[in-house]
């Protein structure tokens, strides 16, 4: 195995985690219905509970990418963590709120009471979303920072990667062709939070509610997704050749889907799969939607990511110092490092396999207000 | 103060804070995997009522854990970016092995334990419960794994054209995780969980027995506790023997301030509080050996010879050492592209004194003193609790057996008491393993000052208060809702018991 080709693999699973994350989120969709003025209060505990069982796996494969990106490219994760402070942070708390929601919003003494922590939740559905999709965002527009690694031997200002911005991440709110991904997000959590909720739980009026919501998110969606994709083929992007010198080329990201029909391929059969299950839960008696929009949204995400960093591309840019760009041949770990990780990888299906078992077992039943009424653990 | 001091007192309030409740799930967890293995295997249900009455008190402390652990992952990144970037090739390979191994299996079968009683097999939900403990123990694992590379770098080597620390093949991967610090390390930590976790199993259930509540359940639970505590007692001071073997002999800095030892020796004496020594007793215990040579603090500063007959460099030609390599790192860097003879030459005076690297960022010589009085008092409070713990725990079990409980209120109270002691126990010898080793975040090559991001210290301190607020909030509701469930009990039916 080559280097290059260790650094691509390591891609291609950053991709993924991408994938599943974004996937995931229909937990942080299904919990905006917790402000929903329709449902009574047991249907949004049906509703708290069925998201309650899974946000662990979100909220672990946000850990999952995190840690596979520090592994895997730590100069993402030192020059991106330290300098887009107030986005991560922002991320950070939001998520840390949506921790202990679930297992202190019901209980006696908890100080915010149930509202405090559902707005929390609700808070949580909106923004993690949002910002994990406008940082992804950047990977497209650029960010403000230069990285200099010989900065380690100056005592007075060692730090190899410092921030152009003293907004340090929040500028990024001002790039508006990064914040209509963040958008897309925001409404696709959504549409994949009202499909899971149809499939895992058993209540006429939450059905109605769900299909209601999916076919009013549809617009939006669709309008912010076909807009960020067509000013992405449309705009320059930031090409780097053998040598690792980066430029500015005029249509890169439509050359790379030319150029990589497998990706072109990816994202279309992605965009099917999303299409098709929308169709299906607003427009169809059927509560399988979920099972077609999550591996959709996991083929869309990933060719995203295929775009930003393969054939030739510098996947987190410098818009200040274009050779500060980061790309997957200057900013992975060593050789031996990702060597050592790729055979660790090799137990990612059999990790996945546990958590379909463990989830197949749990969800055999569906979720039904006599659950949440009667005895047991629930939240 | 400056961005430093705040991006270490941030640090150091979420790992203290997270600490709170990481040992108390490693604890809980095997008590409650007992009691539902003897459910099981006995077939009787009072185990399983048992053993969901600790379960519900894990589930509230166990969602504070995760909610701060990820917290930490954060934090390297954002307020370490240096240190990201030079540690990144090896930090990260635990920390993806660590997400991969640990936490989708802590995570998937919590969920499991917690909403499956009636929804899979008792055997599906054992496995389960075990799992989520075990997923635990292995998330300690790999995340000490880092640490004890941090206090003691193996299997790594600096490379001057990326810029940082690499493992220089795949075998040294074998030497990361073999760490003997890592090893010691995870064991100390762990099995101080399991302490934790039976003081506070056996505490709980003094105070139901003071208040002849759920006497039957107490007496069971504060059994098992004890018997898990005593185990985990053992196995305490056995691996914190082993941390003062390694503190000797890879950080002698650490172990010279938590003796507050100013000038060492051969057979050098123990300080059990200033004023009573113990002659030899620090030779031994840091040596294994009678006479064995301990370095003090200005021995390390001076310079000395140690026992193999090493001759180790004063501190100040240690700087000096290190400004030479950071020079060659410029130099080498300068010239690789267009002068590769000049490169060599700067190479090789680089790989002369790379070992030393990390002096070469420090001001003045005194900078590799750590506070001594707080590593020093912490180190024994940490150890007199440690056996006063056991104590109390062999005192339980002992009572249990002749059945003295109902007379000896005054070890119910002890017990209860105990519950806050055994969190400061678990709280300073953190203090010791990281305080101890200031100012490096990384022993030798990278300090504190060298680690951090390029931030105001204005955004790290604002940052702080926010994590104060959020951290005030989660403790107090934490305390409310575990006092409010310790006060309803278990389920047990009192008339069949």
């Amino acid at each position: 195995m080559t280097y290059e080709f260790l650094q691509n693999y390591w891609w291609v699973l950053i991709a993924l985690l991408g994938g599943l994350l974004v996937a995931l989120m229909f937990v942080q969709g299904a919990n905006l219905h917790l402000g929903n003025k329709v449902l009574s209060d047991t249907q949004k505990r049906m509703i708290l509970n069925s998201t309650g069982r899974k946000w662990e796996l979100t909220f672990t494969t946000l850990v999952t990418f995190g840690g596979a990106f520090f592994a895997s490219f730590p100069l993402f994760y030192s020059t991106s963590f330290g300098g887009a402070y107030w986005v991560w942070v922002l991320l950070l708390i939001t998520f840390v709120f949506q921790a202990v929601a679930y297992e202190f919003q019901n209980k006696k003494g908890n100080l915010l009471g149930v509202k405090g922590f559902r707005i929390a939740l609700m808070v949580n559905g909106i923004l993690a979303p949002f910002l994990v999709g406008t940082a992804v965002g950047t990977f497209f527009t650029g960010s403000p920072f230069t990285v200099d690694k010989l900065a380690i031997a100056n005592p007075s200002a060692p730090v190899i990667s410092t921030w152009g911005s003293s907004w340090h991440g929040l500028e990024a709110l001002g790039q508006y062709h990064a914040v209509l991904l963040g958008c897309t997000l925001v409404f696709l959590a959504a549409i994949l939070g009202a499909l899971y909720v149809l499939n895992n739980i058993e209540d006429k009026e939450i059905e109605a509610q769900m299909r209601r919501c999916i076919k009013l998110s549809v617009g939006p969606f669709l309008l912010f997704f076909l807009s960020w994709t067509a000013i992405l083929l449309f705009r320059q992007g930031f090409a780097v050749d053998a040598q690792g010198v980066v430029s500015m080329e005029p249509y890169k990201y439509l050359h790379n889907l030319l150029e990589m029909p497998a990706v072109l391929v990816m994202l279309l059969a992605g965009i099917v799969l999303v299409l098709y299950s929308l169709y299906l839960g607003a427009f169809s008696q059927s509560r399988k939607g979920i099972w077609f929009a999550m591996p959709g949204t996991v083929l869309v995400v990933m060719s995203v990511f295929f775009l930003a960093g393969f054939n030739g591309t510098a996947y987190y840019p410098s818009c200040t110092d274009l050779q500060s760009s980061l790309t997957i041949r200057n900013s992975s770990s060593s050789y031996f490092t990702l060597q050592v990780m790729s055979w660790v990888s090799l137990l990612i299906p059999f990790v996945v396999a546990y958590i379909a078992y463990a989830w197949h077992a749990m969800d055999r039943k569906k979720i039904t207000s006599e659950e949440i009424t009667g005895e047991g653990n629930k939240y | 103060m400056d961005v430093v001091i705040w991006s270490r007192i941030q640090f150091a309030m979420t790992a203290a804070y997270h600490w709170l409740f990481v040992p108390l799930t490693l604890g809980l967890a095997l008590v409650m995997a007992v009691m539902e293995t003897l459910y099981v295997v006995k077939k009787d249900p009072f185990w399983k009522k048992a053993a969901q009455f600790w379960i519900k008190l894990f589930a509230i402390n166990f969602a504070v854990g995760i909610a701060t652990g990820i917290i930490l992952e954060f934090e390297f990144g954002t307020n370490w970016s240096n240190y990201s970037w030079f540690v990144g090739d090896m930090f990260g390979a635990p920390l993806a092995i660590e997400g991969i191994l640990a936490f989708f299996m802590e995570a998937t079968f919590f969920a499991v334990m917690f909403f499956g009683w009636e929804k899979v097999s008792p055997k599906f939900h054992l496995a389960s419960t075990w799992l989520t403990g075990i997923g635990a123990t292995i998330s300690a694992y790999w995340i000490l794994v880092a640490n004890g590379w941090m206090q003691n770098p193996v299997g790594t080597t600096f490379n001057p054209d990326t810029v940082r620390s690499e493992m220089a093949s795949a075998a040294a991967f074998w030497e990361v995780v073999t760490n003997p610090v890592a090893v010691s390390k995870f064991f100390h930590s762990v099995t101080s969980g399991w302490v934790t976790g039976a003081i506070f199993v056996v505490g709980v259930s003094a105070w139901y027995l003071l208040k002849k509540r759920h006497v039957e359940f107490a007496r069971k639970s504060m059994l098992v506790g004890a018997v898990v505590g005593l185990v985990g007692s053992g196995a305490v001071m056995l691996s914190g023997d082993a941390s003062g073997i390694h503190a000797a002999e890879f950080q002698p800095m650490k172990l010279a301030a938590a003796e507050g030892l100013e000038d060492g020796g051969e057979g050098a004496a123990f300080t059990i509080v200033p004023g009573i020594k113990v002659p030899h007793m620090l030779s031994l215990l840091a040596t294994h050996d009678w006479n064995g040579y301990v370095p003090g603090i200005n021995d390390i500063l001076r310079g000395y010879t140690d026992k193999e007959g090493n001759v180790i460099p004063s501190v100040a030609d240690k700087m000096a050492m290190g400004r030479t390599a950071l020079d060659a790192l410029a130099t080498y860097r300068e010239f690789k592209d267009s002068d590769p003879e000049a490169a060599a030459e700067a190479r090789a005076v680089l790989d002369a004194n790379v070992q030393y690297m990390g002096y070469g960022h420090l001001e003045k010589p005194e900078d590799v003193v750590p506070p001594v009085g707080v590593v020093f008092w912490a180190f024994r409070l940490m150890v007199g609790l440690g056996m006063l713990l056991a104590l109390v725990l062999l005192l339980c079990l002992y009572a249990l057996w002749k059945d003295k409980l109902g007379q000896w209120k005054w070890l119910l109270w002890t017990a209860i008491a105990c519950i806050p002691l055994v969190y400061i126990c678990g709280q300073s010898g953190w203090i010791v393993a990281e305080v101890g080793r200031q100012p490096w975040t990384i022993q030798g090559l990278l300090p504190v000052n060298v680690a951090i991001s390029s931030l105001s210290a204005g955004a790290v301190k604002t940052t702080f208060f926010v994590f104060l607020a959020v951290f005030a909030l989660f403790l107090a509701i934490e305390i409310r809702i575990m006092i409010r469930a310790i006060g309803k009990g278990p389920e047990v039916e009192p008339e069949n018991r």
